[in-house]
């Protein structure tokens, strides 16, 4: 099982075993970490799923789709360049050792 | 008619056996009418009959088949090419029956259709243009407050759950002044006609000609003031993205389901914090928690409490048999509060982690405006975290009825403030 890390702005980090094929939204909903909110269940509709990718995994995830960029724009804290909604990024066993960082507010 | 429903099987019901292993499982026919003025008056107790009777059942009233757990609901609702909505989300099948009004050109189409229009529509209401209005709906919200807690004493129904959104909603669509009064009544209308052919929808139907004229009218790019949501679907026609037929359909998409809805949705919030002090202390302790007591509220009441979809084959659903072009109706308000999904389901809990509630609907149709009705709840249950000590309920609760929407007609409540 791929292991995803979130930290939180407070620097406190949480690690997570991740199930292929189900997105980080619902990996971090599924184990309560707060900070992401993800109101429309992964519709990509409400971004509160954001989240900041750590280093190097940018570059690792599927590209930021059409319409992901547009929602990215309606994020509530700032959208930096390695902004994505998690929602959208689909675990597979190459992500494991991922690191998201999570944004002060979600809404 | 019974309102708890007694249950036998389903043999007058075509199609309605099931193989599972090579054993036929019979869908259980259930005598309930799920749009009779009975079981509106307390839908829960028929609600968990539907539940435990299995996880798919038949309306022999109405001759439907139904699904009312979370996980099969959960479950259509995201298989559209199996459970589609183009032959109407409502009971009528658009295949056998003229539809009352043209159809909807996002909530009653499939893909590739609705793929087109869910993007038009996703960009208008989007996070983006929602930070844009959040302010003006905020104060709009604080002002409605003071006035009511000028007054003390007054029905939430119409002088909050109806007043607040019509200050907004109307003008944030770009709509004129005259002739708004008939904005809740087509509302009404529309979403009674979603329901069987009982009295509910044959005298919204009869009585709905002024409506329909006139927010037929007010569709018209040159009836919507510029910069609002109205006049942004018009500019896609512009860039090509939908034709200048299709704009006025999309706006009538707001008007249908943009405000009795949020009425709904309010007046949920409000009869949810009056009925349970303690979650509105501790909402006065963290006003924060308004967001989340606004989505507990739609998933707690689900004021939008049912759809139907059309099966576009055979299909299994958790082993039983349903035959192609068979209605399904799906209890959003049930599946709210399954046990199987739910801890504590009966208890209206702000903090709790409401993600996955299906009172919006879930995957490709899910509310296109569910931005707006949580920036609607979220501001007007802040602004009444901030300013209000406590919420009494001070005269008789009185429900209305409706074939798909639940909510009430009269809350008289006293508000003390802080
Ligand atoms: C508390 C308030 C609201 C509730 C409970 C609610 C509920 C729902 C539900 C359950 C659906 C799914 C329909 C289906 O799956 O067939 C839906 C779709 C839709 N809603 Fe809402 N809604 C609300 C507010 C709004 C608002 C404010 C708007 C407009 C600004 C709106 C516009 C729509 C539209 C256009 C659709 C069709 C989307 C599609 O088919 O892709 N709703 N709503
Ligand atoms: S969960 Fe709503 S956009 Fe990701």
């Amino acid at each position: 099982m791929p292991s995803i890390t979130f930290i939180h702005p407070d620097s406190r980090a949480e690690s997570v075993d991740a199930k292929d094929g189900d997105s980080a939204m619902y990996t971090a909903l599924l184990h309560g970490i707060d900070g992401i909110v993800g109101e429309c269940g992964g519709g990509a509709v409400c971004a509160t799923c954001h989240v900041y990718v750590d280093g190097d995994w940018m570059g690792k995830l599927s590209p930021v789709g059409d319409d992901e960029d547009e929602l990215l724009e309606g994020v509530a804290a700032e959208r930096l360049p390695n902004s994505r909604l998690s929602c959208q990024i689909k675990i597979t066993p190459e992500l494991d050792g991922l690191v998201l960082r999570l944004p002060e507010r979600q809404v | 008619m019974t309102t708890t429903g007694t249950v036998h099987s389903a043999t007058e019901a075509a199609g309605a056996q099931g193989v599972n292993g090579g054993a036929h499982l019979r869908i259980p026919g259930l005598d309930v009418d799920p749009f009779a003025i009975s079981f509106f008056e307390d839908p829960h107790p028929t609600h968990e009959v539907l539940r435990e009777a299995g996880p798919v059942v038949h309306l022999d009233k109405w001759n439907v088949y139904a699904v009312a757990r979370y996980a099969e609901v959960h479950a259509v609702l995201n298989d559209p090419q199996t459970f589609c909505s183009s032959r109407g989300v409502g009971l009528s099948d658009f295949a056998k029956e003229k539809p009352w009004r043209p159809p909807s050109l996002i909530l009653e189409a499939d893909p590739p259709a609705h793929t087109r229009t869910r993007a038009v529509l996703n960009k208008v209401l989007s996070p983006a243009v929602m930070k844009q209005i959040r302010d003006r709906f905020a104060a709009a919200a604080e002002a409605k407050v003071d006035e009511l807690l000028a007054k003390g004493s007054f029905d939430a129904v119409t002088d909050l759950a109806e007043a607040y959104p019509l200050s907004v909603f109307p003008d944030a669509v770009g709509l004129k002044q005259e002739g708004r009064e008939h904005l809740l009544p087509y509302a009404g209308l529309v979403f009674n006609a979603f329901g069987p052919p009982n009295e509910l929808r044959q005298n919204a139907i009869e009585r709905s000609a002024p409506h329909q004229a006139y927010v037929q009218e007010q569709c018209q790019r040159d009836n919507l003031a510029p910069g609002g949501f109205g006049a942004c679907i018009h500019a896609r026609v512009d860039s090509g993205d939908i034709t200048a037929a299709e704009a006025p359909m999309l706006v009538r998409s707001l008007l249908s389901a943009g405000i009795d809805t949020t009425v709904n949705g309010l007046g949920a919030a409000i009869y949810c914090l009056a009925r349970y002090p303690e979650e509105f202390a501790r909402l006065r302790s963290d006003p924060s928690l308004a967001r989340n007591a606004f989505e507990e509220a739609v998933r707690y009441e689900s004021p939008v409490q049912t759809f139907f979809r059309t099966t576009t084959k055979d299909v299994e659903i958790s082993g039983y048999h349903v035959g192609e072009g068979e209605k399904i109706l799906m209890f959003l308000g049930a599946a709210n509060r399954d046990p199987r999904r739910w801890v504590d389901p009966e208890r209206y809990d702000i903090t709790r982690k409401t993600s996955g509630h299906v009172g919006f609907g879930s995957g490709i149709h899910m509310c296109v405006g569910q931005l707006v009705a949580r920036l609607e709840g979220e501001v007007m249950l802040a602004a009444l975290s901030r300013k209000v000590a406590s919420i009494q309920i001070t005269g008789e609760v009185k429900r209305r009825f409706n074939n798909t929407l639940r909510g009430l007609d009269s809350l008289p409540i006293t508000l003390t403030p802080a």
